[in-house]
């Protein structure tokens, strides 16, 4: 088995994983990105939409656009990367070394690496996660699958579609079917307020007069070889079907946008504390987890509505890894816990120092109107006429605020109502 | 001249029978199937247990309590020999209450009686120790040691494979439309893959048994009622895993309900047994009814159950069920050489190997067979090469021979390109017609795992359409297909207007 060395190990090379590997680079580690398929860029491949690179760029992208824009950079740099590349388990030597073995068409690989950048992004929730009985035929498709099958080996599903989900990834995929001539015939969503961007709701759905079917739960799939339809009910305040309201979707295809879930199976395996509100690990403001040395960016790390902010989780944690390498290990530092204020689901980080500048990811619980963003330790507040799940926040905290609150044990972020 | 045999269903009752007929020169077997794949009925989608056989009456039926035990024997030796994924660390019928006691310590009665060996009362103190995940309010268990579990859809896969080896042939999509029977003696079987000749048809044909019987003219008021058992199947990574095969106190159509760690790690519990109407032999669906029943049994049994975010799949099954619970097994004078194995309810998969041995008896008697060895049977079959179970070092010298065991093409369950392949060549040599990615699925255990394939089953599309040579869309998932043409040319109007 070969054995290698390295600063730092990035896997999955995404756009949170290319990211971290340029910025590595560019700050002197040596760096190898590792990726299970057989090419780089993960889900912006797929993604034939616009919508990428607003914040990045300052230009509207799509996201095979987006993400090639970086495929320049990583040549320029020459960026050490392996594909086909399975991270078969990872050895936790010490606080300052962790062996990662890959399996490769090469043979297995020893990574020796004093630190891990994991940017493995998300996996769908499946069928079988969303307490939908019945049938299991043919014709049942999670939208990442559907979306790899279209956009990368342009085979079409199926003809007469229901989307389970209404999240940015589901209306997305609407509009892509609707797009190829094929029926959507509903779009299904649990909550009473649609699950994605505002912008996705108009241009996708309402655009092509797609019914979107909030409130709604999809019960029972029915079918013997191939689906054939789906039943959908009502549901009441605590999300429960209200029986009697049961409607019949004749359908040959169902397709499942019913959420992401960070993929963190190999770190849980050597001890990663979860937060269980993002799913997602727990990490200070360098995205270093509990594990000394591992950090963890992108979907990974938390669901993200916008692959800019992955990017910049990215070369944040790359950021991290320097500094680790630098100080043998992450400084002792009086962190301070991140708490959850009113209607705040969660926030990312969930440590701070209060010494350097750093940039909050929230989500609020439910929608709001008329509302101020609070952080009250540091005097800071944000007016804002509608705050909802769908839309991260994402707040940028400079050292000199923090400063304001050096006095204090921990920060907190809250939505109150606005006068 | 050899006789002419066909099999009618390839579950693993029918395919057991293979297997021990394909020990013979006297027998040329013909195993039929009308499903793509084999073992895709009632042997699929069961609990998995090897029965001890002291939950049988012998007065009532001698012989479900004679070929359980039997079968029970015979299986060690034929998971050795066949390399199936299987382990023997016995069962706890577990009691609450004295009244489910009293009735729980009948089976220690017939346990003697069947002369099941090692079977006994534990309580409390001795019932936590040996299985710390019971429910601590239990009161004892009736300790059942040499019952077992087996990887099911694993087992049918490799008794078939094994039979293939051995000279039999097998016809997938070949559901069985009628029975010829020409001067009250059979003549073979028409399907929907043409006219399989036979001197001897053996109707195993599980839930349809009825059906392929009254085709025969025989038993015309046999009727087999499908009995349905929802389960849930939990990911490896958690806490709750039972060491012993746990269950609750039959009632009396069931063998309570169950949890248990499969032979693949994965928490399992269930089944419900809801009787449906006959024609529902193909009801499958899942129901919320029965799969809360199941949740909660399975939280009485258990100390604890994983939180709901673990489930990775929901399933049903549907068991056969013969009038009076009994079985159909006999060789007929009218027709001649109609010989039925139907009903074969539970627990018929722990008595398969038995049942296949008393079959080949009944033959022998009434067809005045001789018996004679084949020379040359293999009874050995090796299973697929698999990277998960090899060390790195030995998987990196894997890939040294070939690089596809390098490429990780399911990461829930670290299945390698090589293996896909490996099953796809397995399919074409026992004679599967359609390649699916279920059948991919129960060979290799890709898409079993947390993600339930939505990483992996495009992967093994691409394979199949490239190693059996479909257009990708026309690969079939389990029996229909995985897409229905090329985005740009199927759904889009002609620019014309048509």
């Amino acid at each position: 088995m070969l054995e290698l060395n390295y600063d730092t190990v990035i896997i999955g090379a995404g756009p949170a994983g290319i990211a971290a590997a340029i910025k590595a680079n560019e700050l002197g580690l040596k760096a190898v990105l590792v990726e299970n398929r057989d090419l780089l860029g993960g889900i912006p491949l797929q993604c034939v939409h616009p919508g990428f690179g607003l914040h990045y760029f300052k230009e509207d992208l799509t996201g095979t656009e987006f993400i090639y824009r970086f495929f320049d950079k990583m040549e320029k740099l020459g960026v050490e990367h392996l594909l086909k590349s399975h991270v078969h388990s990872i050895e936790p030597v010490a606080h300052n070394e962790k062996v990662v073995n890959v399996i490769t068409p090469q043979g297995v690989m020893r990574l020796k690496t004093k630190t891990l950048i994991y940017t493995a992004g998300a996996r769908e929730r499946h069928v079988f996660e969303i307490n939908i009985v019945g049938d299991r035929p043919a014709g049942i498709y999670t939208a990442g699958e559907a979306q790899t099958l279209m956009d990368i080996y342009g085979i079409i599903p199926g003809k007469e579609i229901v989307i389970i989900g209404s999240g940015d990834v589901g209306l997305i995929m609407a509009r892509r079917f609707a797009l190829e001539g094929a029926k959507v015939k509903a779009v299904i969503e649990l909550m009473h307020y649609p699950g994605g961007l505002m912008r996705n709701i108009v241009q996708c759905l309402q655009d092509y007069d797609i019914p979107l079917y909030l409130g709604h739960v999809a019960t029972k799939v029915v079918g013997k070889k191939r689906v054939e339809k789906v039943v959908v009910a009502k549901v009441d305040e605590k999300l429960k079907p209200i029986e009697g309201t049961e409607l019949e979707i004749p359908c040959d295809t169902i397709v499942l946008a019913a959420g992401l879930v960070p993929n963190l199976d190999m770190l849980e395996k050597i001890g990663l504390v979860i937060d269980p509100y993002t799913r997602g690990p727990v990490v200070n403001e360098f995205l270093e987890t509990n594990i000394p040395g591992v950090f963890v960016a992108g979907n990974a790390l938390v669901i993200n509505d916008l692959v800019d902010y992955v990017v910049e989780q990215g070369e944040l944690a790359a950021e991290g890894a320097r500094y680790f390498i630098e100080n043998d290990g992450i400084p002792t530092t009086d962190w301070k816990p991140v708490i959850r204020g009113r209607n705040i689901r969660f926030i990312v980080p969930h440590y701070v120092s209060g010494k350097r500048d750093v940039i909050l990811y929230a989500r609020v619980r439910q929608p709001e109107k008329n509302v101020v963003v609070a952080i009250p330790e540091v005097g800071w507040k944000m007016k804002q006429f509608n705050v909802r799940p769908a839309e991260m926040i994402r707040v940028k905290l400079t050292k000199r605020l923090l400063e304001r609150a050096a006095s204090v044990e921990k920060i907190s972020m809250e939505v109150i109502p606005g006068e | 001249m050899p006789l002419k045999i066909a099999i009618v269903g390839a579950g693993i009752v029918g395919s057991s029978i293979a297997r021990v007929l394909s020990m013979y020169e006297d027998f040329d077997v013909t195993l039929v199937e009308k499903e793509p794949d084999v073992g895709w009925g009632s042997s699929k989608a069961n609990t998995a247990i090897i029965h001890p056989g002291h939950e049988e009456e012998p007065d009532v039926h001698p012989l479900r309590a004679r070929l359980c035990r039997e079968g029970n024997a015979l299986w060690r030796q034929w998971a050795r020999e066949l390399n199936i994924p299987v382990k023997w660390p016995g069962e706890l019928m577990v009691f609450f209450n004295e009244e489910e006691e009293k009735s729980a310590r009948k089976y220690i009665e017939l346990a003697k009686l069947n002369k099941i060996p090692g079977v006994r009362a534990v309580y409390r103190d001795e019932l936590l120790q040996m299985d710390p995940s019971v429910n601590p309010s239990a009161l004892g268990a009736i300790y059942a040691p040499t019952a077992g579990t087996i990887s099911s859809f694993e087992a049918v896969i490799a008794v078939v494979e094994n039979a293939v080896e051995n000279g039999v042939k097998l016809l997938t999509e070949a559901e069985v439309r009628g029975v010829k029977v020409v001067d009250k003696k059979v003549r073979g079987v028409e399907t929907a893959r043409g006219f399989v000749e036979a001197d001897v048809v053996i109707n195993a044909a599980g839930l349809y048994s009825d059906k392929i019987s009254h085709m025969a003219g025989v038993d015309s008021g046999f009727v087999v009622r499908p009995r349905r058992g929802e389960y849930f199947l939990f990911d490896e990574n958690v806490k709750v895993k039972p060491e012993k095969l746990l269950h609750t106190t039959p009632t009396p159509i069931t063998k309570g309900v169950y949890a248990i760690t499969t032979v693949h790690g994965n928490l399992m519990i269930g089944p419900t047994a809801e009787d449906l109407p006959i024609d529902a032999k193909d009801e499958t669906s899942t129901s919320e009814k029965g799969l809360e029943y199941v949740w909660k049994e399975s939280e009485r049994l258990l100390k604890e159950l994983p939180p709901r975010a673990k489930i990775i799949r929901t399933f049903a099954g549907l068991r056969p069920e013969p009038p009076g619970g009994h079985w159909r097994i006999e060789a007929y004078d009218d027709p001649w050489g109609f010989v039925n194995v139907a009903g074969i309810r539970s627990p018929g998969f722990t008595s398969a190997p038995a049942i296949a041995q008393y079959v080949l008896n009944l033959i022998k008697d009434k067809y005045d067979v001789s018996l004679v060895r084949k020379k040359h049977w293999n009874p050995h079959r090796s299973d697929i090469v698999r990277v998960k179970d090899r060390s790195l070092q030995e998987v990196d010298e894997l890939i040294r021979k070939n690089p596809d065991y390098g490429e990780i093409i399911c990461y829930c369950k670290t299945v390698s390109k090589a293996e896909v392949i490996e099953a796809i060549e397995r399919m074409k040599k026992a004679g599967v017609k359609t390649i699916t990615i279920d059948g991919i699925k129960f060979r290799t255990r890709a898409g079993l795992g947390m993600c339930q394939g939505s990483f992996c089953r495009w992967r093994m599309a691409l394979l199949i359409s490239q190693y059996a040579g479909v257009p990708l869309h026309k690969v079939v998932v389990k029996k229909d297909l995985y897409g229905i043409g090329e985005v740009k040319a199927l759904l889009k109007p002609t620019s014309q207007g048509g």
